[in-house]
């Protein structure tokens, strides 16, 4: 343990040492306030922020492009609460629970105190996450090490179903939208064996798409595109949708948030696991946390009138979430949302391929992404106050401009990556792709999944079929059965969340999914997983017990919930 | 016969989709090494995704028209769907235009241009807004060119008209 700690510093001190010079500070810096303003602006996602920072780091050594694209991460992720506090419209998806309170806080006479609130929640949050990276991610790799291709291959199999299921009822259209991804990445020479596949006599097709300039053409153009839609709306600016004059009261918000610790560590706790299951990312979590705040609140009737709780809650679980993801992306090799696939894709520009061997294999670039998480997150701090000004002139721009300007900013950005026209109609294409796919009510998130992870997941089918021809191991290696369980419980999970509180089958559903988890763990074998199978076992046990001494009753309240949240 | 509804379009028009992919696949050639053939992850991908279509097709004729998301602000006809959709389809043509004669305008000139004629197509065509546009497009994308010629020494499209790799 003292010898990991060493160890540990040692990397921690190598990194701080490579950090911290002025032009990486520099860059840094304008990274959180690029990133502060990117995620104000509603319609600006952070993962579009991060897309379009990565062709500025290309130049860069890695550890200071990563830290860059950290920056502008860790800004994106607390910009969102300017906009959903001020003018009640969230910056994004992952601040929309703080405007339940937020906006009425500030419109009720204190915006400097919800300001305070979101400012220092997403702080706490941000720097809780940031420990939970440091300690968590080097103990998901050693497991990751256990990991044979068979594994990896479930394990892609897995984040690309639980993806898809976050898109509820459009399950079906999520898994197209996955399958979809897959098929984009298998264009062009094959890795293993160097044959062409759906070139189609096209020599520009022949080297594939980059994978990037799809990135930025799916997510951010496409985005753009949707921004702009209504011509009304894309010609109005924020300013005139609310009130934007504010001071930040720190230490109003202090006091507050000292009264309510237990809100921050628990929300942010949901924050990071949140972050750690692929495809959630932060537009569940703050939900998520927010709804949990109020069940445990002792005035639950005040949420959505400006409570305090209501702005902690949800800042600090969506700048825990970002932390997760990047546990699963260090430890593992995999993203857990849109914006770790993005920074996985900065990695594999500069040759790093993540995966369980990351950290001892490159310890100064992972140190270099914890040390340039807590250094971001203290520079948010210090750039809100400022940047609350620059968001104030940021909202008099009205949407066409943006939106026209940063087009041409992706232009040129996608052709940096190599310098090859055949980029820009790869953007062009699937920003339209992406646009159709958006208004026909097909998720991105699997979809940029699917084409983050195709690669991984053929080479893992083509390095397990090299070791044995025999599929059975599939189904019979502890890890790889762990994952294909899950994902088929996690595309199960919409039709459950549908029908529960209607049929009775949906009472055996967690009990059913706890006993059938338990099976691989058990098959681990060792001392602790056996453990936590047992108490996997028992807890589906008292379940199931409980609903029968019930009688199978169905708990109505459930139904009716959806069915009014539902309309 | 019921008229189809929206998604059962879009379900058809993938499985044509992948009835061309499964076809261009068999075209995969098989080398004499290696395990996994580079035809085979595609056409699971594209056996699962047929499946996925049918089920999508199966299910949104199960639901009919009549339950297919209404656009209330659309107009019916050819041209209520040009107007609908007016802003993201001049953008998609002026990128294809800037894209077409980036070898001849070059990647400065290009954008400034793609820039400042899409800023007025969406915003007017107003003496004000002429102005306004015109310094945005010049400052924007002239900022980011200087970024990356000199910043990043990337390379960026020369043009006929104005080459500035040339001496």
């Amino acid at each position: 343990m003292v010898a990991y700690l060493a160890e540990a510093y040692g990397h921690f001190a190598v990194a701080l040492d490579g950090l911290w010079i002025w032009k990486t500070m520099l860059l840094m810096a304008v990274g959180v306030a690029g990133g502060l303003i990117a995620g104000a602006i509603p319609g600006f996602t952070i993962a579009m922020a991060v897309v379009l920072t990565l062709p500025f780091t290309f130049s860069m050594p890695p550890e200071q492009g990563v830290a860059t694209m950290v920056s502008v991460m860790v800004g994106g992720l607390s910009g969102g609460l300017m906009a959903g506090i001020l003018t009640g419209i969230p910056g994004t998806p992952s601040s929309v629970a703080t405007t339940f309170d937020g906006f009425p806080m500030a419109r009720g006479g204190n915006p400097g105190l919800a300001l305070g609130l979101g400012v220092w929640s997403s702080f706490f949050g941000g720097i809780f996450s940031a420990i939970c990276l440091m300690t968590l991610a080097p103990q998901l790799a050693r497991v990751g090490l256990e990991f044979q291709p068979w594994d990896f291959f479930m394990l892609v199999m897995f984040a690309l179903t639980i993806t898809a299921s976050l898109a509820g009822k459009h399950l079906v259209k999520g898994l197209i939208a996955g399958a979809l991804g897959l098929l984009v990445r298998t264009v062009g020479e094959d890795e293993a064996a160097g044959m062409a596949r759906f070139d189609f006599g096209s020599e520009a097709l022949l080297s594939g798409f980059d994978f990037i300039a799809v990135l930025i053409g799916l997510f951010a153009f496409s985005q753009l595109l949707s921004d702009v839609r209504d011509p009304n709306k894309a010609t109005k600016s924020l300013s005139e949708q609310g009130t934007v004059k504010a001071r930040i009261d720190h230490f109003g918000a202090l006091r507050e948030i000292s009264k309510r610790w237990l809100v921050v560590i628990r929300s942010a706790t949901i924050g990071v696991f949140t972050g750690i299951l692929p495809g959630a990312g932060g537009s569940v979590a703050n939900i998520l946390a927010y709804d949990q705040a109020k069940k445990a609140s002792k005035e639950p009737e005040k949420f959505g009138t400006g409570t305090s709780e209501g702005i902690i809650a949800p800042e600090s679980s969506n700048n825990a979430v970002e932390g997760g993801a990047l546990i699963t992306l260090i430890g593992l090799g995999i993203p857990g949302d849109v914006t770790a696939a993005v920074m996985l894709g900065a990695l594999l520009i500069h040759d790093v391929v993540p995966s369980p061997t990351f950290i001892s294999d490159e310890p100064v670039l992972v140190y270099s992404i914890f040390t340039a998480f807590f250094i971001a997150t203290f520079m948010m701090i210090f750039f809100q106050s400022f940047m609350l000004r620059v968001f104030v002139l940021v909202t008099r721009i009205r949407m066409y401009m943006l939106a026209c300007v940063i087009l041409g900013f992706c232009g040129i950005g996608v052709f940096a990556l190599n310098n090859v026209t055949f980029d820009l109609w790869s953007l062009l294409w699937f920003g339209i792709l992406g646009f159709i796919m958006r208004q026909f009510g097909f998720p991105l998130a699997p979809m940029i999944l699917g084409v983050v992870l195709g690669n991984i997941a053929e080479l893992n089918l083509a390095r397990a079929l090299a070791i044995t021809p025999d599929l059975t191991p599939f189904f019979t290696r502890p890890w790889s059965l762990f994952f294909l369980i899950i994902a088929l419980f996690s595309a199960v999970f919409p039709v459950f969340q549908q029908h529960r509180g209607r049929r009775t089958w949906t009472l055996l559903y967690m009990p059913f999914a706890c006993f059938a988890a338990s099976v691989p763990l058990y098959m681990m074998g060792g001392v602790p997983r056996p453990i936590i199978a047992t108490i996997v076992v028992a807890f589906g046990t008292w379940t199931l017990f409980r609903r029968w001494k019930s009688g199978w009753a169905l708990d109505k309240t459930l139904s009716q919930e959806r069915d009014y949240a539902e309309g | 016969m019921a008229r189809l509804n929206r998604d059962a379009i879009v379900a058809i028009i993938l499985l044509l989709f992948c009835g061309v992919f499964i076809w261009a696949s068999f075209d995969i050639r098989t080398p004499d090494y290696g395990v996994l053939k580079p035809s085979t992850w595609p056409q699971v991908i594209l056996g699962v995704m047929t499946l996925l279509c049918f089920i999508y097709l199966v299910q949104s004729l199960k639901v009919g028209s009549a339950k297919e998301l209404a656009e209330p602000t659309r107009e019916p006809g050819l041209v209520g769907f040009f107007k609908h959709w007016q802003n993201p389809i001049k953008c998609f043509v002026m990128f294809f235009i800037f894209l077409y004669s980036l070898p001849i305008l070059g990647m400065l000139i290009g954008g400034v241009s793609f820039v400042f004629v899409l800023m007025n197509l969406l915003g007017g065509w107003a003496p004000r807004q002429l102005m306004t546009h015109a310094i945005i497009s010049v400052c924007a994308v002239g900022s980011m060119w200087s970024l990356f010629t000199f910043g990043l020494e990337v390379m960026l499209p020369e043009g006929v008209i104005y080459n500035p790799y040339a001496n």
